[in-house]
């Protein structure tokens, strides 16, 4: 299926990442929009509030963050595609109903701006604390996709992504930016309308007498229904059976949430996805995402200026992650570095994955700027001595 | 299993309101006497009674005992978190404006946790029926004290009585801007119906209050007997005054219960409004959103 070309802006138009992710979600056929303001993501909703009204799209700013994250929820039900948007504190309202949209299989896009915390923290300045939150922050066991930008090129780009994602798999997916990605402005290309492919949402077509609303294709993914159809479907955040009826057992809770975790975990190699440079051969691998790998760019030339063996693996899908990989890997080379503008976050998979048997270091940050490069190129340097 | 144990006279007519419930969950987990069922009931004869099109009929609740209606009703069905089936509501409804949308939960549910959406549905005035099911306490996690449990009524986080002002919940919901907004009891079921039957008719934000037995946790503890003894003293204490001003109608502990419809007035839906004021804002480019 390919984007409706009333939505595209096609062509090259300077955009800072924010605007980009809006008009990402546009061009994926999102036409609901939920949100309340909060710095450093206000433009995403700024832009959905301007554009909306000529292209049949509803934007409403509701009374908090957690009204939005369930106000999307009940617009799925109702047929459209939906996001909401926020930043840190806002990000922290909307975690039980992360945990909605995972349980009763919501395709739905959250997009955190991420900002300096805890609490109220930086509002205008980065941080990447978030990412344990993106992944654990709701209760109970539920698995989840996360992605990271790093440009308002690729704000634009994943936001299509994370909404063909969440269809595919049915889950909630999290668009994890952060304030310097969100407030960058750089030149950002949208192609035509029939250069964007978009997954469709997967209605169930099956005969009516067999419908199970919960009733999961060969992929673990059940097909979906909307609200008004006639299949007067019963959607509850209880553990239900296939029906979607509450079903308060011990052999339910297995079989529901084992398949929620299993349907992100079992499709994981086709979910995961990164990008490496230079790590075939290298002593020491930079493990970044986000800014941050844009950050770690300069540090690492410059280790190879002086002839070191530095490969980079940038994480484009932050969860599912890349664990395969990163144990190949940690057969191979003396260390991983990893920067990250939190106290270690990301790094603790690293470390999971790496299992001792090579040597992880964290470059951590505070938050409200990014690393200076000579800080995680002191730790590449440290790392390649051994 | 219930054929098993129940010998069914089959010459018997089936209950009408079969139809609107999802037979297939019974039994109920409702207490013996509890009121919720009996706005079940009520709510299934209304739906009988508007020529609603009932695929096009959704019903959300959020969490506690009333929240368990949407499981029970059969429609399109939502049974969402506490306190936030308002704003699923409003998603639902705006995304796809032909269905009617009903949300159907308590009093705690309603107007503590959800007491921010309640107020901003309806000054908004989304349309959606709103029916609340107020028994004076917090049911399902077992009788702690809830923002319309009455002054020095007990109950289990107020062990020596309640000092707290309760919310009257027809002033609340006009003052925000609700359309229509009736209260009634579980013993007045027929005003009760029709009350559900005039706010589903309505087109924006309307609002039925349902005082309602909770014989297991509220009525025990204060000693007001079981469900029977309070549909007694709903039946002997209800003062019926309809147009009032809901200012008025508030509620004590076992005093005069007011009750009627309070308000039925128009007023632009937000999805009117918008329509109206983009149209004018924007002439010809803007086509009216109808989801
Ligand atoms: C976020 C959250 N907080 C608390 C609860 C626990 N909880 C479940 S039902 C309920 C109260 C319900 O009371 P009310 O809305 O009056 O409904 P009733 O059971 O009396 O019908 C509470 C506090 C919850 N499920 N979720
Ligand atoms: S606890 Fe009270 S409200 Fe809940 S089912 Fe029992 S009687 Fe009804």
């Amino acid at each position: 299926m390919k984007a409706d070309p009333k939505g595209v802006l096609t062509g090259a138009i300077f955009l800072d990442g924010d605007h980009a992710c809006a008009e990402g979600a546009i061009a994926a056929g999102c036409r609901f929009v939920a949100g309340y303001p909060i710095t450093p993501s206000t433009e995403v909703v700024e832009r959905i509030a301007d554009r909306f009204p000529l292209i049949g799209g509803m934007f409403i700013q509701m009374e908090d963050e957690i009204a939005s994250s369930i106000a999307i929820q009940g617009a799925v039900w109702g047929g459209k595609k939906a996001m909401t948007v926020t930043s840190g504190p806002g990000f922290s309202l909307m975690m039980e109903h992360i945990g909605l949209a995972a349980m009763t299989e919501v395709p739905c896009v959250f997009v955190d701006v991420q900002r300096g915390g805890p609490s109220t923290g930086l509002p205008t300045l980065p941080g990447q604390g978030d990412m344990m939150q993106a992944r654990w922050g709701s209760h109970g066991d539920y698995g989840i996709i996360a992605l990271c930008p790093n440009s308002p090129q690729e704000c634009f780009d994943f936001t299509i992504k994370a909404f063909n994602l969440s269809e595919q798999y049915r889950v909630p997916v999290l668009l994890m930016m952060d304030e310097c990605v969100g407030h960058m402005t750089e030149r950002v290309i949208i192609p035509p309308a029939d250069q964007i492919d978009l997954y469709p949402r997967r209605y169930y077509d099956g005969p009516r007498e067999d419908f199970l609303l919960f009733k999961p294709d060969k992929d673990l993914v059940p097909p979906i229904v909307k609200a008004g159809d006639g299949y007067k479907v019963h959607v509850t955040g209880l553990t239900h059976d296939e029906k979607g009826y509450p079903a308060m057992t011990v052999s339910a809770q297995e079989k529901l949430v084992h398949r929620l975790i299993d349907k992100i975990k079992l499709n994981a190699d086709k979910i995961v996805e990164y990008k490496e440079d230079q790590v075939e051969g290298a002593d020491v691998v930079v493990v970044s995402y986000g800014i941050t790998s844009r950050v770690a760019i300069p540090a690492i030339e410059q280790a190879r200026l002086e002839g070191m063996k530095v490969g980079h693996l940038r994480l484009i899908v932050a969860w599912p992650f890349p664990e395969k990989r990163i144990k190949e890997l940690a057969a191979k080379v003396k260390a991983f570095v990893v920067p990250e503008i939190n106290y270690g976050q990301m790094v603790h998979e690293v470390e999971r994955h790496v299992a001792g048997k090579a040597r992880v270091e964290l470059v951590g940050h505070g938050g409200g700027a990014v690393h200076n490069p000579k800080d995680i190129y002191n730790v590449i340097k440290n790392s390649v001595k051994g | 299993m219930a054929e098993d144990l129940i010998d069914v006279d089959e010459s018997m007519p089936t209950n009408t309101v079969e139809e609107y419930l999802r037979m297939d969950r019974m039994p109920h987990i409702w207490c013996p006497g509890c009121g919720i069922g009996t706005t079940v009931n009520c709510f299934a004869h209304a739906l009988e009674q508007s020529n609603l099109d009932l695929q096009k009929v959704a019903i959300v609740s959020g969490i506690g005992c009333t929240g368990r209606v949407a499981g029970y009703i059969n429609l399109d069905s939502f049974h969402t978190t506490h306190g936030r089936a308002i704003p699923f509501a409003t998603g639902l409804k705006l995304a796809n404006p032909e269905l009617k949308v009903v949300v159907y939960s308590g009093d705690g549910d309603l107007t503590a946790i959800g007491g921010n959406h309640f107020i901003h549905a309806a000054r908004r005035n989304v349309d959606m029926t709103v029916i609340l099911i107020n028994n004076f306490i917090y049911g399902m996690t077992g009788g702690q004290v809830a923002p319309t449990t009455p002054l020095t009524a007990t109950a289990s986080t107020t062990p020596h009585g309640n000092f707290e002002d309760s919310f009257n919940l027809p002033y609340l919901a006009e003052s925000c801007g609700a359309v229509y907004v009736a209260r009634w009891t579980a013993y007045h079921v027929r005003h009760t119906t029709k009350a559900i039957k005039e706010a589903l008719a309505k087109k924006g934000f309307s609002f039925v209050e349902i005082l309602a037995p909770c014989p297991t946790l509220f009525s025990r503890r204060n000693k007001l007997g079981d469900g029977l003894d309070q549909m007694k003293y709903f039946k002997e204490h209800s003062e019926i005054k309809n147009d009032i001003d809901t200012k008025t109608a508030s509620l004590s502990f076992q005093g005069k219960i007011t009750v009627g419809k309070f308000v039925d007035k128009e007023r632009p839906t937000y999805l009117d409004a918008m329509n109206e004021y983009y149209g004018k804002k924007f002439g010809d480019k803007f086509k009216p959103y109808n989801g």
